[in-house]
């Protein structure tokens, strides 16, 4: 188990790490969620050894990790832009944490050979092991960053960004391989993402930094469904966000009175976010809201209409399923699904 | 794209070429740097060969042979050997402190760095003239202590380490600064010791510009003239270097000698050319491969 307490980091003024206080189960697949410069990184450089936080502790399993280097924490870390060594074969790369060992503990040639075909195997590119890191497509490289990191047979295996540098295609295969080989191996991971659906694809439990805080820790399915805070609804699934004033129970927007319930929300200016797909669109005058249709794209399984809502200066962006018909300069009434009241940022 | 059809209609598509001036210029332009080069950098050198072979090669090998001369080659090697290693040494820890640390004062360490670049050469000497001089800060003290730096050995050393030691940290600071610090901390965390991450890694990737600035630093460390000049004294067959050889044997009017010394520095040069173009290519190709 990982536990971090209280770990506070600053660069110059510039506070990375803000106490954050952070538990990880042994083989839990756990994804760092943020965008840049919310101390995510830092984090995972921290737990890894690569950094040194200015407070706070880190322990694996009760022992104090700060008091041990970066060589002696057994943790495998996988850097965004691969870091393999460029004059180095892809056996030489892989077997590196094996010939470096103490003597005293290092294996012998047969085994390292055998241990690092093993490997080859576990990330399917046995057949590259004679080439060079320059000659490997990026997909490639990251697999046997990969490899290199498990060598080592780490207790916990770190990924920064991993499929960042990657194109689209290429992201989408490997985010699956990862989680099958998590599956097959269990090695207790974290990995670093600003991208939400890899989060929430690939990860048992998402934790959402911001500011160098934690926001939220929590299955996929509960950082989705109840985001803790503004921040978390707005950066996990694409929202829409209005300027509302909670009065006596109801809602209003501008001058307009909602009709819909204010769920106990504290008095005064408030964040209404509704998710794009939780709006049920109806004939004008159906719903809490009312507006006219602008414009109309179709993205894949779904179309995207841009609705200037009446009586205020706000357009929204509504994802509505491709069989409702929607014409530019049609009056609509839309009727959130769900939503959540946030109170407003001083 | 359609700008450039409407203004080259005449020529077709396929002479699309941006590059191209008239021929003329192009022809003039080529003309003026081969004389030029040739003017200032061929001839001479063709006239050191020249002169020195002016009475055949017996006597050129004789020029050679001769005890001063021997003795000045023993030194030249001698303090290019310690300049080298030692600047080595100090280019690559100046080097990796530059590049893969972050430290208050280090652009004034960069600066320091270049400092003998800009300083001439017979002031980097006569400072040392001025620490270890009999009129000194520790002339006198080391003179009662039987230690002699001016006008011997250790003189021309520490005046040809000061006038080279820019070469090796500045072959190898860029070079550091492009490839990051990540290769290194990627062996660290697979558990390599620092000297392990050195020799295996660091190492490795900075091979072809360790050799360049080796390279630059021993062709300046064999031919530093001014700055030895100072300190060396001129005692025959014994603080002569192969330069200052050379324009003592070409005030007394011994031509054939003097360039015959000369054509040995020639032919340093044109070896280390050599070297340079084929270090840069390996160079250029580590360059690519990190990409």
């Amino acid at each position: 188990m990982i536990e971090v307490s209280n770990l506070v980091k600053k660069f110059g003024a510039f506070a990375a790490l803000d106490g954050v206080d952070l538990k990880v189960a042994d083989g839990e697949l756990l994804a760092l969620l943020g965008p840049s410069g919310s101390g995510k990184t830092t984090l995972l450089r921290i737990i890894a050894g690569l950094d040194w936080p200015d407070s706070g502790d880190l322990s694996f399993n009760g022992e104090n990790a700060l008091s041990r280097g970066a060589g002696e924490r057994q943790v495998g870390f996988v850097f965004q832009h691969y870091a393999l060594f460029r004059h180095m074969t892809v056996f030489e790369n892989v077997a590196f944490g094996l010939r470096v060992q103490p003597r005293a503990i290092r294996k012998d040639e047969t085994s390292i050979r055998a241990r690092v075909k093993e490997l080859l195997d576990l990330v399917q590119l046995d057949w590259l092991s004679d080439r060079y890191p320059s000659q490997l497509s990026g997909g490639q490289r990251q697999r046997i960053a990969l490899a290199r990191a498990l060598a080592i047979e780490p207790r916990i295996l770190l990924l920064d960004e991993p499929f960042g540098a990657l194109d689209a295609k290429v992201r989408k295969e490997l985010r699956q391989w990862l989680r099958s080989l998590h599956h097959e191996i269990s090695v207790t991971s974290i990995f670093v993402t600003h991208d939400q659906e890899e989060a929430l694809e690939v990860a048992n439990r998402v934790v959402v930094m911001d500011k160098g805080r934690i926001e939220q820790i929590g299955t996929p399915d509960e950082v989705y469904d109840h985001p803790a805070t503004a921040f978390v609804h707005g950066f996990i699934g694409e929202s829409i966000m209005l300027p509302v004033e909670v009065c006596d129970n109801f809602l209003r927007l501008g001058d307009q009175p909602l009709r819909l319930a204010a769920d106990g929300a504290a008095l005064g200016k408030s964040r209404l976010f509704i998710r794009r797909h939780d709006v049920q669109i109806g004939p004008a005058g159906s719903g809490a809201l009312t507006g006219a249709v602008r414009q109309v794209r179709t993205l894949g399984a779904v179309q995207r209409a841009q609705i200037a809502l009446l009586g205020c200066d706000i357009v929204i962006e509504v994802d509505a399923p491709r069989d409702r018909e929607l014409r530019p300069g049609d009056h609509i009434g839309l009727q959130p699904r769900r939503y959540r009241i946030f109170a407003a940022q001083d | 794209m359609v700008d450039i059809n409407q203004k080259r209609p005449a020529f077709g598509s396929a002479q699309a070429d941006l590059r191209t001036e008239p021929r003329l210029i192009r022809a003039v332009i080529i003309v003026m740097a081969v004389v030029f080069l040739t003017i200032f950098v061929v001839l001479p050198l063709a006239m050191v060969f020249a002169q020195a072979f002016a009475k055949g090669v017996s006597t050129y090998v004789a020029a050679l042979a001769d005890p001063e001369a021997m003795s000045a080659i023993r030194l030249t090697l001698l303090v290019a050997a310690i300049s080298v290693g030692l600047n080595l040494v100090f280019g690559l820890f100046a080097a990796w402190a530059v590049a893969k640390f972050d430290f208050a004062g280090k652009t004034f360490l960069i600066s320091l760095i270049d400092l003998p670049f800009s300083v001439s050469p017979v002031i980097s000497g006569l400072v040392f003239v001025l620490l270890f001089g009999a009129q000194g800060y520790w002339g006198p003290w080391l003179q009662n202590h039987h230690v002699h730096v001016l006008f011997a050995l250790p003189g021309i050393t520490l005046a040809t380490v000061f006038v080279t030691f820019p070469f090796v940290a500045r072959a190898l600071i860029p070079l550091m600064q492009q490839q990051g610090s990540q290769e290194e901390e990627a062996a660290i965390s697979l558990g390599a010791s620092g000297l392990q991450t050195f020799f295996r890694v660091t190492l490795p990737n900075i091979k072809w510009g360790v050799l360049y600035g080796v390279l630059l630093c021993n062709a300046r460390a064999m031919g530093e003239f001014g700055a030895v000049s100072v300190v060396s004294g001129h005692i025959r067959g014994q603080t002569n270097t192969l330069p200052l050889l050379v324009e003592i044997l070409y005030n007394e009017y011994q031509f054939v000698a003097s360039f015959a010394i000369a054509s040995l520095l020639a032919m340093l040069a044109l070896i280390t050319l050599v070297a340079k173009t084929v270090l840069e290519r390996h160079l250029d190709e580590g360059q690519r491969a990190g990409d």
